[in-house]
């Protein structure tokens, strides 16, 4: 695979878990090496590598997980005020994912069965501190909230699938997934 | 002289009574399908086969060949209705590939890598489709059907059992067990039938197995649906 190009100047890149497991991020650590050729061409702004709170003016943002949450809205349309480019990475920002395996459960349900119900627990019930989000009727991929401008499918995304995807966007080539890094799995 | 067609400018002989599909797969062009099996009549449903002929669309698998037609089936603007196509089938059903034991052997999942589907671009219907355990040895769920209805098709014109049918209408449309509790357990269906190894997706499966082939080593890790279909044909 050709290296990308070093532009003018580093691209401002931020990062960030909706409703997702990590893995994605971790998947994302898997390029192993490639990450000292990375460092030459992005720098990070918001991102859980950085521990930055809040999104500024960014190249890419990178978004894993679905939209589950009120929390989850806010964050997502942040990220899109900010940034030029954002990406929908990996299964649950794609198409929901594991949590939206939810979705065919009312709501209220799914709170009872966990604060409850579950055995074990002695005087459960649902957790009501103004400072939690409100969960959302139903676990929403990304588009279907904000404009999305690409997509890179995996449970996760291979590392070599977002190293391929992430040097074409930086050469300022359309990303494209050819020869067996297209996953759904 | 045997009579022919175009297809993409190459030309490709065929029978009388052949569909554009059948000739062209014989001549070892590949044109995709979800719903169409060389061993019963076309069904004309999932639309994948889409072409172009003579400036107008239509279903190669039901469509019969004719002499002198223009067809167009691999450029860009096919394919990108392929494309949608598979996006409406995605976010119709419950196609949730990670938990989905025939991730990597699944038809629908293999087209969606062949024409490059990258997100479901619509709303997801997230429809309410509970799954069918009873049976001792298979398993039905109903979340991933395309209603190709191989499966309802195989039952009842190879078994002889007629034990699934396409029931309601649009959105209401769903598979269903022909039997009095709806469920599979009270049916004759076995494990042994046509019907339960046809289905192209993930609904009819069998019990006891899992994810017996490691991640790499599944059908279509290994090849495409365009080069297994075409070697299919050739042997």
């Amino acid at each position: 695979m050709s290296p990308a190009p070093v532009p003018a100047r580093k691209l401002r890149v931020a990062t960030t878990s909706l409703a997702g497991c990590f893995g994605c991020h971790m998947s994302f650590l898997d390029i192993d090496e490639h990450l000292f050729e990375l460092v030459e061409l992005i720098e990070f702004d918001r991102s859980p590598l950085t521990d930055i709170k809040d999104v500024g003016p960014c190249d890419i943002g990178l978004i894993e997980g679905g939209v589950c949450n009120a929390e989850n809205v806010h964050v997502l349309r942040e990220f899109r005020r900010h940034c030029k480019t954002l990406i929908a990475l990996g299964a649950c920002a794609v198409n929901g994912g594991l949590p939206a395996q939810r979705n065919h459960l009312p709501l209220s349900e799914c709170l009872r069965e966990v604060y409850q119900f579950r055995p074990g627990l002695e005087n459960g019930q649902i957790p009501n501190d103004p400072e939690l989000p409100l969960p959302l009727d139903k676990v929403r991929p990304i588009h279907e909230v904000v404009r999305i401008d690409y997509f890179l499918p995996g449970c996760p995304p291979s590392g070599p699938a977002i190293w391929k995807f992430l040097t074409d966007l930086i050469a300022g080539r359309t990303p494209r997934l050819a020869g067996g890094l297209l996953h759904y799995d | 002289m045997t009579k022919q067609f175009l297809l993409d400018g190459q030309p490709v002989p065929f029978e009388d009574g052949q569909t554009i599909l059948e000739a062209a797969r014989k001549a070892g062009h590949y044109i995709p399908s979800l719903c169409w099996h060389q061993d019963f009549p076309p069904h004309g449903s999932c639309k994948l086969c889409i072409v172009k002929a003579a400036g107008r669309h239509v279903s190669a698998c039901a469509t019969p060949a004719k002499e002198g037609w223009e067809v167009e089936s691999n450029t860009p603007e096919m394919n990108g209705e392929r494309r949608g196509l598979l996006q409406m089938l995605f976010v119709e059903g419950n196609h949730f590939c990670p938990s989905c034991e025939k991730s990597g052997n699944c038809e629908l999942q293999a087209l969606g890598y062949e024409y490059e589907m990258l997100t479901p671009r619509f709303r997801h219907f997230f429809p309410e489709r509970p799954v069918d355990a009873s049976h001792p040895d298979m398993l039905l769920d109903f979340n991933r059907c395309i209603f190709c209805e191989l499966c309802v098709r195989a039952s009842r014109d190879v078994d002889g059992k007629s034990v699934f049918a396409l029931t309601g209408r649009g959105i209401h449309k769903h598979l269903a067990v022909n039997a009095e509790s709806g469920r599979l357990a009270d049916t004759d269906f076995s494990k042994d039938d046509l019907a339960a190894r046809i289905c192209p997706v993930g609904v009819i499966l069998p019990k006891g197995r899992g994810f017996a082939v490691p991640i790499g080593e599944r059908t279509f890790d290994t090849e495409t649906i365009r080069s297994k279909t075409l070697k299919e044909e050739e042997s």
